[in-house]
């Protein structure tokens, strides 16, 4: 593990053009997020090509995780590093946010043209109450999650994060600093992870 | 100078979200919707929406869409590329250190701090979101009771629906569906 990114899958033929196109397939056709483009890539880069080993990749996901950013892009970032260095890792990024950048911008602006329409509007209205489900359905799961651990110092964080930001007006990036500090000075110990 | 401004303020976003896309919802609507208003409550779900039905990770969808409508293709270009440059600087950062010396654990105590935090900002964001769908108003009304019944029967249906774990994508389509019928016996009665 002790090591620097190792030189050997970037010698292998076209291994940026291999690496850009098979990245920019699994961004461009995956709906969902993180959590189901990163299996994919794991399944390219270490089933079909051999360019990096299981375990490792597992080790870097998690890396990936819980790192500011998006998971997917992370998680591009640092595997794209750890085949084929800075280069390895700008090809694998620019792979990841390419398709995106493209299908939403498309997407724009059909948006503009199409948002005023009246039936457009109906059923937008109609499809923003889904999204407030869903936004809903995952806030209910993660806090019953939390509360499961049964630990009171990330219960307090939830709620005086939540009260601070709702009724109060205070800045949520500060709100971010502020609760990360508390996790460094408190919540250092494995019950927490 | 818009552009600027842009890829400055996604790319504080892409500092301090933490924990995947849900994460980086209420830092987006913080700063084009409440600190700068470049698009409104209502074009923010729209984003919302339509990033749930799109291909690719949903922060950068919603990167590029708010970049797009605020500036154009240059403007989803800078979003885009905000909110990837802090997370290129410290993922390479961190995977240097991680190759040299393995587990880092001074990052995992700032992250158990912040994980409380990511779920405390959800709720606060599913707050404004339930506020919009049922009085179609950016913040708490003043008459509470003048809620839009579309909103609250489509609101409940699409909650038994994703509490009974349909799909997102039949969950949105049901839902635009279930608004166009509700939307259009509403002009006929």
């Amino acid at each position: 593990m002790n090591q620097p990114p190792c030189k050997k899958a970037a010698d292998t033929p076209h291994f940026y053009w291999t690496l850009f196109k098979s990245t920019f397939l699994i961004s461009a056709f995956t709906v969902g997020g993180g959590f189901v483009i990163i299996p994919l890539l794991r399944a390219k880069y270490v089933d079909e090509y051999g360019w990096i080993d299981d375990k490792e990749t597992l080790n870097l996901v998690s890396i990936a995780q819980s790192m500011p950013g998006i998971v997917a892009v992370n998680a591009s970032i640092i595997l794209g590093y750890r085949m084929a260095g800075i280069r390895g890792s700008l090809t694998a990024l620019s792979a990841t946010i390419l398709p995106p950048l493209i299908t939403l911008s498309a997407i724009a602006c059909f948006y503009d043209a199409f948002a005023h329409n009246e039936y457009v509007r109906y059923a937008l209205k109609g499809m923003q109450c889904g999204a407030t489900a869903l936004i809903i359905n995952v806030a209910i799961d993660l806090l019953k999650k939390q509360c499961k651990k049964k630990l009171i110092l990330p219960i307090l964080i939830i709620l005086g994060t939540f009260i601070a930001n709702l009724f109060f007006d205070v800045n949520i990036m500060l709100l971010v600093v502020i609760d990360g500090i508390i996790g460094l000075l408190l919540m250092r110990e494995a019950k927490y992870n | 100078m818009i552009c600027l401004l842009l890829f400055l303020e996604f790319a504080k976003v892409g500092l301090f979200c933490v924990g995947g896309g849900y994460a980086s919802m209420p830092l987006i609507q913080a700063s084009v919707v409440e600190s700068y208003h470049w698009i409104s409550l209502s074009e923010f779900v729209d984003i919302f929406t339509i990033s749930q039905m799109t291909p690719g990770p949903i922060g950068i969808n919603a990167a590029t869409f708010a970049g797009m409508k605020i500036a154009g293709i240059p403007g989803a270009v800078s979003a885009t590329l905000g909110f990837a440059t802090p997370s290129f600087i410290i993922c390479i950062l961190v995977a240097r250190l991680y190759f040299k010396y393995g587990d880092i654990g001074v990052i995992r105590g700032i992250l158990n701090g912040l994980r409380p935090a990511v779920i405390a900002l959800i709720c606060a964001a599913g707050m404004s979101f339930i506020t919009l769908a049922l009085w179609n108003e950016e913040t708490l009304p003043e008459h509470p009771a003048d809620f839009d019944p579309i909103g609250v029967l489509m609101l409940l249906a699409t909650l038994i629906a994703v509490r009974c774990k349909a799909g997102v994508i039949k969950v949105l389509a049901g839902a635009g569906a279930g608004g166009l019928l509700l939307g259009l016996l509403r002009t006929q009665f």
